[in-house]
């Protein structure tokens, strides 16, 4: 392990550069950051991610933000146990109508001023599913949504865009 | 593959039953398709499966799950889905209607009862406190210790099977790859194959390599995922960083190759979607070098860290009878005694033709389960070696028209997790009538249950992670 330590001071860093923050996201955020919200976060955003009936592909490329190569709490962003330290909420897939209280009640544990992220073309409309008797639709259908990143799964670059857009508007 | 389908009688039902009790068999699917009931068997000496068919009467068939508990969860989803009711089931509670389909209210969960003194109940989820799939778990625990955990599952349920009824063969396939994102290429492999099957038609040699080349992509990128998650669970955030590293370069390889970082619907039924990029080979032999150079140390660093060994050992037993009894699949069963692997028995395009061992233990703890996968992954790049030296050249595609007549077929692959089964009916234009997908951890979710008995509570996160059973795959 020592061994391993060592080697990563003599290294150069495997992080890139960050994209550019998503102009789409930009504009989309333009109404649900306000001054007020700016003030009181900073630039530091906890995030919560929901699980809202995705197949899983979605979690996948929300994990790898946190690898070495994105690294996303250099810019202030992490990742939180609890609705109820949350700024955001990350939420995926089509809302089943098995997860839609569990969203709703999520949702209402999270403090005021917050942002909804539909992450992945599930939770935009449903997606592929948005036609079964299981599903309610996309995440708008049951908690209002500030940024949508669209893809299937959106890759971590699209992912660091969209939060960067968030960051900008709110910081 | 195309095993015949036998329509049996309440004596050949009731035979087979014993026979998965007796041991001979394993249960290998149950699934509804109304008004009959299908059961499919393995035997695992031959590696022969079996399909039964039971026709109910007044929707109601003998219970498998009063005999043989493997059956039990099954028959309460094919309730929910089919309104089939398992005659003699011990176990009639809805399992994946959670009473809102059709807008009423959530109806109460009656969870099992547990007596005794100083018990109390944790309840966790659905929600959960890292960036995983959603699903309720209820610990009765005394103090630290784990007395009795119940799952309950279903949350991400979305109707897959219902959507795929009438779609065409495209729109399935598509629906496939959305079963389980981490399994998508195995998803798509295991439904190409129920299609081929169905339709009397094999895919090129070339698209069968190009599919066992993304298969085992696929499992190297999950293996390192979970390895690394695993030590992240016993708060050693080295291995995680590292093996991170390694699994960000395998799926940029993947989209390289395959223009997909997971390779979502790269497989087809008849073939594979596209073919590897030019690039695509050199680039993915300079990956397997780096892995062979730094993935030895990080093996290392495994077995060598006291701390880290100190909460895999010993943790999370699965007894191997329980493994058998269950036929659970993938690291799970291999690293409990169970020497299963579909690549091999049955077998299927191309495995036949390649070199790989099965790595077994019988320790059956998070360690065995740990070691399973890191023997996989020498499996696997030694695989990937082989297939990069033999692709053969020629069409990725065959062009076949449905043959205008209803058909049935058979699919099955190994995922990184277990054995993927897929059963599917088309008619006679190519549209899906009845499509099946049953995922390894039907037969493993249960499994954790018995595994974490004993266990403190702090430990759950790892031995759940050493299992990493699929929720979305399981719902469906």
């Amino acid at each position: 392990m020592r061994r391993a330590l060592f080697e990563s001071f003599t290294q150069r860093p495997l992080t890139e550069p960050p994209p550019k923050p998503d102009a789409a996201g930009l504009a989309e955020l333009a109404q649900s950051v306000n001054r007020a919200a700016r003030a009181r976060l900073g630039r530091s955003l906890s995030i919560r991610q929901v699980d809202a009936g995705s197949c899983n592909g979605c979690e996948l490329e929300i994990h790898a933000l946190n690898n070495a190569f994105y690294d996303l709490e250099r810019f202030g962003f992490h990742f939180v146990a609890s609705p109820r330290h949350a700024d955001v909420l990350m939420v995926t897939g089509p809302v089943t109508k098995n997860m839609r209280e569990a969203l709703l009640r999520t949702y209402n544990a999270t403090p005021d001023p917050k942002w909804v992220i539909a992450v992945g073309g599930c939770a935009a409309d449903g997606g592929l599913f948005a036609a079964s008797y299981a599903v309610i639709g996309g995440v708008k259908d049951v908690v209002p949504v500030d940024l949508t990143i669209p893809g299937c799964p959106p890759s971590p670059k699209a992912l660091l865009a969209g939060l960067l857009a968030l960051l900008q508007k709110a910081a | 593959m195309n095993p015949t389908r036998t329509v049996v009688n309440e004596q050949g039902w009731g035979e087979a039953i014993d026979r998965l009790v007796g041991g001979s068999a394993a249960l290998f699917g149950l699934w509804g398709d109304a008004p009959n009931v299908h059961m499919a068997l393995l035997d695992e000496s031959t590696g022969n499966i079996a399909v039964l068919t039971y026709a109910c009467t007044d929707g109601k068939y003998p219970s498998v799950g009063a005999k043989h508990a493997p059956a039990l969860r099954l028959e309460r989803a094919i309730r929910d889905l089919f309104k089939l009711d398992a005659v003699g089931s011990p176990d009639t509670r809805p399992w994946l209607d959670h009473g809102v389909w059709d807008g009423g209210q959530r109806a109460p969960y009656i969870f099992l009862p547990t007596e005794g003194e100083g018990l109390h109940q944790i309840p966790v989820g659905p929600v959960h406190a890292g960036i995983i799939e959603p699903g309720h778990f209820r610990f009765t625990a005394n103090g630290e210790h784990v007395v009795r955990l119940e799952q309950r599952l279903g949350y991400v349920h979305k109707g897959i099977e219902s959507l795929m009824t009438d779609a065409t063969l495209d729109n399935a396939a598509k629906l496939a790859a959305r079963t389980s994102g981490d399994s998508t290429v195995a998803y798509s492999f295991a439904f190409a194959q129920a299609a081929e099957a169905a339709l009397q038609l094999t895919a090129p040699p070339r698209a069968a390599y190009l599919r066992a080349l993304m298969a085992e992509i696929e499992r190297l990128a999950n293996h390192f995922g979970d390895i690394g998650a695993i030590c992240n669970d016993a708060s050693f955030a080295m291995m995680h960083a590292q093996c991170g590293i390694l699994r960000e370069r395998i799926l940029r390889a993947a989209e390289a190759c395959f223009g997909h970082r997971l390779m979502m619907d790269a497989i087809v039924p008849r073939g594979v979607a596209r073919d590897i990029a030019a690039e695509g080979i050199a680039q993915m032999q300079a990956l397997l070098t780096e892995i062979r150079r730094g993935f030895p140390r990080l093996i290392e660093l495994y077995d060598n860290t006291a701390s880290l060994q100190d909460r895999t050992v010993g943790t999370g037993v699965l007894r191997p009878a329980y493994a058998r009894q269950f036929g659970a699949g993938g690291y799970i069963g291999r690293a409990s005694g169970r020497d299963f692997d579909a690549r091999r028995t049955p077998g299927y395009a191309p495995y036949h033709d390649l070199a790989f061992e099965v790595p077994v233990l019988s320790a059956g703890d998070v360690n065995a389960r740990v070691w399973i996968r890191i023997h996989e992954i020498e499996q696997s790049l030694a695989l990937i070696d082989q297939i990069l030296n033999r692709l053969p050249a020629g069409t990725i595609r065959t062009d076949v028209e449905p043959k205008g007549e209803v058909c049935e077929g058979l699919g099955l692959a190994e995922a990184f997790r277990g054995d993927v089964l897929v059963w599917l009916r088309l008619d006679g234009k190519g549209r899906v009538e009845r499509c099946h997908l049953r995922d390894a951890s039907w037969f493993q979710w249960p499994l954790l249950e018995t595994a974490i008995e004993g266990n403190i509570v702090a430990d759950f996160p790892i031995c759940n992670k050493s299992f990493n059973c699929t929720y979305s795959g399981h719902d469906l």
